[in-house]
């Protein structure tokens, strides 16, 4: 069993950053991540916002930390999944699918969100084949089609808009009676004519045989069902925080959002928690940065008093 | 060319001469998009565990990885990348949009066996 001072669950900027900082620190530092490292920030086609960096694509910026973190001594295992955890005494033990076991004195839980599906069979089936989740990555096989974009959040919005460049007709269908995107996003989606908007309506079933050629949408208002002849579905619903592993150890709020101090420390002494993971408002990459610094120090303090 | 860590495949010639001369081959063909880069991830931590298979990537507008997008077998995908395993020059299997470790594994398992 390969002993670390801290394991970082999570390889997104919180939990990179604060590989940065505690290898900086001469701490052994393992991170692991069941995805690509970079987390969520390698789908952001662009980043303009993060500060002394004029233009970046998220990849690239994933990249940089990834390269940062290795360069300090982080061993980062990505595409890994962690298959038992016991986190809850003084030494924590981890063992991931297909690599050693390994224990450590402290851990950071930065495993951020993962996109929410709409949970349907004919969801998966028409994976590839009709539906997708990144307008960027499959918007030119729609070229002339008409299509769907379900959410009503900004993402949905925004990535509505960006798909009119291709799809001839593009339909928005939204839960609720009103979207929850900023007001701009929400203006240049309702002003777009080639953009029609179904509020307070669910999609109930993909249909189509080889490929998708209908979506089945229903009414949240009087339950009356119509089928929209379109060849594309892209999915923008939102994040769900990943913490069901961590459901029986940790507090965590009925958003599934982890407690923590202003130290980002949990209720479970030497576990700390950092990023899109942890009960907060705002959800940026300069946001994540933040929090895997203050928890990496967190962490700094607390194996230099035990 | 892509910039992945993988082997790259960069004409429909070297394709065949790859598909021809090793028994099992995974090709990922897509662009650096957050649909493939995870598909590439996977990949190049499977790339050690797999001896048997040969694993590339090609890239989706290479107006040579018409190879690939004409495949029959890909004429319903619509998203990327396109990943095709290759048994004895002939396509096992293939697969469209994003895929996840447990995913790419059951497949390679199914096709091309599970290592030692």
């Amino acid at each position: 069993m390969k002993k670390y001072d801290t394991i970082i669950i999570g390889a997104g900027p919180a939990g990179l950053t604060a590989g940065i900082y505690l290898a900086r620190a001469k701490r052994s530092v393992l991170i692991i991540d069941s995805g690509s490292a970079g987390g969520q920030m390698i789908l952001t086609h662009k980043i303009a916002n993060y500060p002394g960096v004029l233009d970046i694509s998220g990849y690239e910026l994933a990249n940089n930390m990834k390269k940062q973190a290795k360069s300090f001594g982080c061993k980062i295992l990505s595409s890994s999944d962690i298959t038992k955890l016991d986190i809850a005494g003084k030494e924590k033990f981890i063992q991931v699918d297909g690599e050693d076991d390994f224990s450590a004195d402290s851990v950071i839980i930065a495993t951020g969100g993962e996109p929410r599906s709409l949970g349907l069979d004919s969801e998966k089936k028409f994976k590839g084949k009709g539906i997708s989740y990144c307008a960027t990555c499959d918007g030119d096989f729609f070229q002339d089609k008409d299509i769907v974009v379900i959410g009503g959040g900004n993402s949905a919005l925004e990535e509505a808009v960006s798909l009119t460049k291709y799809a001839s007709s593009v339909t928005i269908v939204h839960q609720f009676d009103h979207f929850q995107g900023y007001e701009h996003a929400i203006r240049e989606a309702q002003d777009h004519p080639k953009i029609k908007i179904i509020l307070e309506s669910d999609v109930e079933e993909f249909i189509g045989d080889e490929s998708l050629t209908s979506v089945r949408i229903k009414s949240n208002k009087d339950g009356s069902t119509q089928d929209l002849n379109v060849t594309g579905g892209f999915i923008f619903i939102g994040y769900i925080p990943r913490t069901s592993v961590f459901k029986d150890i940790l507090d965590i709020n009925n958003r599934g959002e982890i407690l923590v101090d202003s130290d980002l420390k949990t209720n479970v002494k030497g576990v700390f928690a950092a990023g899109d993971v942890i009960e907060k408002k705002v959800r940026q990459v300069t946001t994540a940065v933040s929090d895997g610094s203050v928890a990496a120090l967190g962490v700094i303090d607390f194996l230099n008093s035990h | 060319m892509l910039g992945t860590n993988l082997n790259h495949i960069e004409s429909a010639s070297s394709l065949e001469k790859t598909i021809n001369e090793n028994e099992n081959v995974m090709v990922c063909c897509g662009r650096m998009g957050p649909m493939c880069l995870p598909v590439y991830d996977v990949m190049e931590n499977l790339e050690d565990k797999y001896e048997d298979v040969k694993f590339f990537d090609m890239e989706f507008d290479n107006p040579e990885a018409a190879i690939i997008r004409n495949l029959p077998e890909c004429r319903s995908f619509q998203g990327l990348p396109f990943v095709v395993y290759y048994k004895n020059g002939k396509v096992a299997k293939a697969t469209s949009s994003i895929q996840n470790k447990d995913e790419v594994k059951a497949i390679l398992n199914d096709k091309f066996g599970t290592p030692e």
